[in-house]
């Protein structure tokens, strides 16, 4: 007989990690009274909580307190929403409780197929703008800070681009053209190493770096490399290709079957929450496993949207470059870069780690730069600074940080 | 729909038409139904119709808003000015692309795995096309990207269904087989099928048999489709080649071409995402261009431009902008159709909202068969 959300019992929770374990018994009366077409969502969340953020964590400890404190009618209004819709007998009959991802995955291609997607994505804004209202996020403990170099080599041969960099940045910040590059780097380490020692909290501050990674004095700041990962990624890829030779599953159960990897298995050892996230980039992110420019984009997005931290550094790197498929026809060559496409992909990767950035607490506070490593050319935004202007004053990177922090 | 996405789909629309306004010159349809209709201009049956879908959209952003036009120049500059361009087409389906090409192709909203190589449920354009008309099977043809779109010409209705449907040439499997017999080499290119999930590659089944039958129509040894494969830049190059094969051998009155180099926006590579855009401007150029210069097509072939749906926005914190079509946004859901060609009004754009599934009907109105199980509407601004 298949589980029902009305009849969950502590001991179908026996499988999870100890923290998920005891927050599920813990709050098991309010997950009996939540409908399916939202239980194994909050699950799925809830089942990697020995691997959550901090931030994470209060997020889903403040959602399940909330909830568990409101009355039952003002619940059932709630999820109104969710309870409407119509799921068939076959998902209720999954193993929802211990596999929520498969349930979340399968429920996705129900929705769409019958289109209730709508109504799902409806039901799922009102959700969290009510409880958003309901949970105001704590103060932060200092401005948020985003910075992006577009650098390591990321510009065409000849050193000469037409491409007009911060085009979608511009109408938001100051463009600084006549900035001297010299000692940028370095600056930029020392802004991170000062801020992480005045606020010395994990996963609070972070470097991603799309190539490989400058030595940081501070080992406190969360550090992620796409060339550090290189051996976890060969062996990813190595792994999928072994699973697309048997041929027999679709994209959704390789999808499955990839999430459920565990950084052990490909080699990783050390800090197990910042192994996990890393993982998570190379098995979740789509293109991260190739495109080191992407892999830069995503991971900034997931730092922020899970991490939630007071400092974000991403550095892009130029990615290898798509064969054409005459190139290919051709034989094996070499793998080579790609500067010019790199530019467009880190420029627009810069505006998305903007736009991620807008989404968390504090952004009418927030700052954010973005230089074009080793030029003259750099963007600020902040509260201090005038939206939409251009300045030709010549500034090296630490001034203008004066500016924005 | 409901007041807020009815609201968010005609600003997208607004500003699609307002750039078109300035950019080409174009003047709104609406001001030109008083004229007589353009069934006036209809010609006889020898009508022809050449349909080409982006599998894979284009957002506005990347292609009509004013940042995005040196993208498209050809559409902007060759294409625009001669069609009808309707600025509102919402797709209400599943948002994956081969169920979503399928969707067009039977103008109702197929329901299965976009991922499962299963025949569309309602009956195609081609088995209307053909039944009704009594065609031959040389003359409706699909010439699609990838292994998963090889069920498309013909549907499992059992009104309709098999020996009914378009003959589907997909020239990456062609070419997998015609590369298996010469040796081995890194081929992954042409192995990543689908876009929609670079995690997953399905193998590409070559099909040796095949490959001979479609080159005994085409009148091309393996070799010479090796040649020329070998000269292409992408595989949609290579099917906008074996399409023009197709129009000089068989010149088939239906003729379905689906373009999907674009789809490498699913890498998150923002670069690679707009080459696929130039490319797909450029093929369009070149298919109108060869139309017009086969004796077989020229004046009297009509041609469909239209993406099988649109992307997510970046305002949308569920998605990852360009990358993905997941979230079922406005925008992801919002996109055009441009239909040019004898009897077709030009430099009009139509602003009130019509469905993808109206293409269709409206195929059945040009043609002269009779969609019977489309949840479409003829699209009368073109009829």
């Amino acid at each position: 007989m298949p589980i029902t959300p009305a009849n969950l019992q502590p001991e179908h929770f026996a499988k999870y990690p100890p923290e998920a374990r005891e927050l599920a018994t813990r709050y098991v009366a309010l997950l009996r009274d939540l409908p399916l077409a939202f239980l194994p969502l909050l699950l799925r969340e809830l089942i990697e909580y020995d691997w959550k953020f901090p931030a994470e964590r209060r997020d889903l400890d403040r959602q399940l307190s909330y909830l568990a404190a409101a009355a039952p009618s003002e619940r059932r209004a709630m999820f109104a929403a969710f309870a409407q819709l119509k799921l068939p007998p076959s998902l209720e009959e999954t193993d929802w409780v211990n596999a929520p991802a498969g349930f979340s995955e399968q429920l996705s291609a129900f929705l769409w197929a019958s289109h209730q997607i709508d109504a799902f994505r409806t039901a799922a804004v009102d959700y969290v703008q009510k409880l958003d209202a309901a949970t105001p996020p704590e103060p932060l403990p200092m401005r948020r800070l985003g910075i992006v170099l577009i650098g390591q080599g990321v510009a065409p041969g000849n050193g000469s681009s037409s491409y007009a960099l911060f085009r979608k940045l511009r109408p938001h910040g100051v463009y600084f053209n006549q900035v001297d590059p010299h000692n940028g780097m370095q600056t930029v380490l020392d802004v991170i190493a000062g801020r992480y020692r005045a606020h010395p909290v994990a996963f609070d501050h972070w470097y991603i770096d799309g190539g490989a990674a400058e030595s940081l004095s501070n080992g406190g700041v969360s550090q992620v490399s796409y060339q550090a990962l290189g051996p976890v990624r060969a062996a990813l890829l190595d792994r999928m290709q072994k699973l697309a030779q048997t041929n027999t599953m679709g994209p959704e159960a390789m999808s499955a079957a990839l999430a459920q990897m565990k950084p052990e298995e490909v080699g990783m050892s050390g800090d197990s929450v910042l192994n996990h996230f890393q993982v998570d980039l190379l098995t979740e992110g789509s293109g991260t496993q190739v495109f080191s420019t992407t892999f830069v984009q995503w991971a900034a997005r997931e730092a922020l949207r899970r991490a939630q931290p007071v400092t974000l550094f991403a550095r892009f790197a130029p990615r290898q470059r798509e064969r054409p498929l005459s190139e290919l026809l051709a034989g094996n060559k070499p793998n080579e870069l790609d500067p010019q496409g790199s530019l467009i992909d880190g420029d627009m990767g810069g505006y998305y780690t903007w736009l991620n950035m807008q989404r968390l607490s504090g952004a009418d506070k927030s700052s954010f730069l973005i230089w074009f490593e080793g030029r003259n050319e750099a963007l600020a935004i902040g509260p201090s600074l005038v939206a939409g202007t251009q300045s030709g004053e010549a500034l090296n990177l630490a001034q203008i940080f004066s500016r924005i922090v | 729909m409901t007041k807020r996405e009815k609201i968010s789909s005609e600003s997208v629309s607004s500003s699609r038409r307002d750039f078109l306004r300035s950019a080409t010159g174009i003047g709104l349809g609406a001001t030109l139904f008083s004229f007589a209709p353009a069934s006036v201009f209809a010609l006889p049956g020898t009508r022809k119709v050449v349909v080409v879908t982006f599998g894979g959209g284009a957002r506005d952003e990347e292609t009509f808003m004013p940042g995005g036009q040196g993208n498209i120049p050809h559409l902007l500059s060759e294409l625009i000015p001669r069609a009808t361009f309707f600025s509102q087409v919402i797709n209400r389906g599943i948002l994956g692309h081969y169920v979503a090409t399928a969707s067009l192709a039977t103008g109702a909203y197929e329901t299965f795995n976009n991922f499962a190589s299963v025949p569309p449920d309602h009956p195609t354009v081609f088995e209307y096309f053909r039944k009704d008309l009594r065609r031959p099977a040389t003359d409706a043809w699909v010439v699609a990207p990838s292994n998963g779109f090889g069920r498309i010409g013909e549907s499992g209705n059992r009104l309709y269904g098999a020996g009914l449907g378009a003959g589907v040439i997909l020239p990456k499997r062609l070419l997998t087989a015609a590369l298996s017999s010469g040796g081995t080499r890194d081929y992954d290119h042409l192995l990543r099928d689908s876009y929609e999930s670079p995690l997953y590659s399905q193998t590409l089944a070559g099909d040796a048999q095949e490959l001979h039958r479609v080159g005994e129509i085409l009148k091309l040894s393996v070799d010479d489709f090796t040649k020329l494969a070998r000269s292409s830049a992408s595989p949609d190059e290579l099917s906008v080649y074996v399409a023009h094969r197709l129009m000089q051998r068989l010149a088939p009155s239906l003729l379905w071409i689906t373009l999907h180099d674009m789809d490498i926006a699913h890498s998150g590579a923002y670069s690679l995402y707009l080459d696929g855009i130039q490319r797909s401007d450029r093929l369009c150029a070149d298919i109108w261009k060869m139309i017009q210069s086969e004796p077989e097509y020229a004046g009297k072939t009509t041609m469909f431009i239209l993406p099988d749906f649109g992307r997510d926005s970046d305002s949308e914190a569920g998605g990852n902008g360009f990358q993905h079509h997941r979230t079922g946004d406005v925008r992801s859901r919002t996109t055009w159709m441009m239909a040019l060609g004898p009897g077709i009004r030009e430099n009009v754009i139509v602003e009130r909202p019509v469905e993808s599934v109206d293409l269709v009907p409206t195929l059945g109105s040009l043609l002269g068969f009779s969609a019977r199980l489309s949840s479409g509407k003829p699209l009368t601004e073109i009829l």
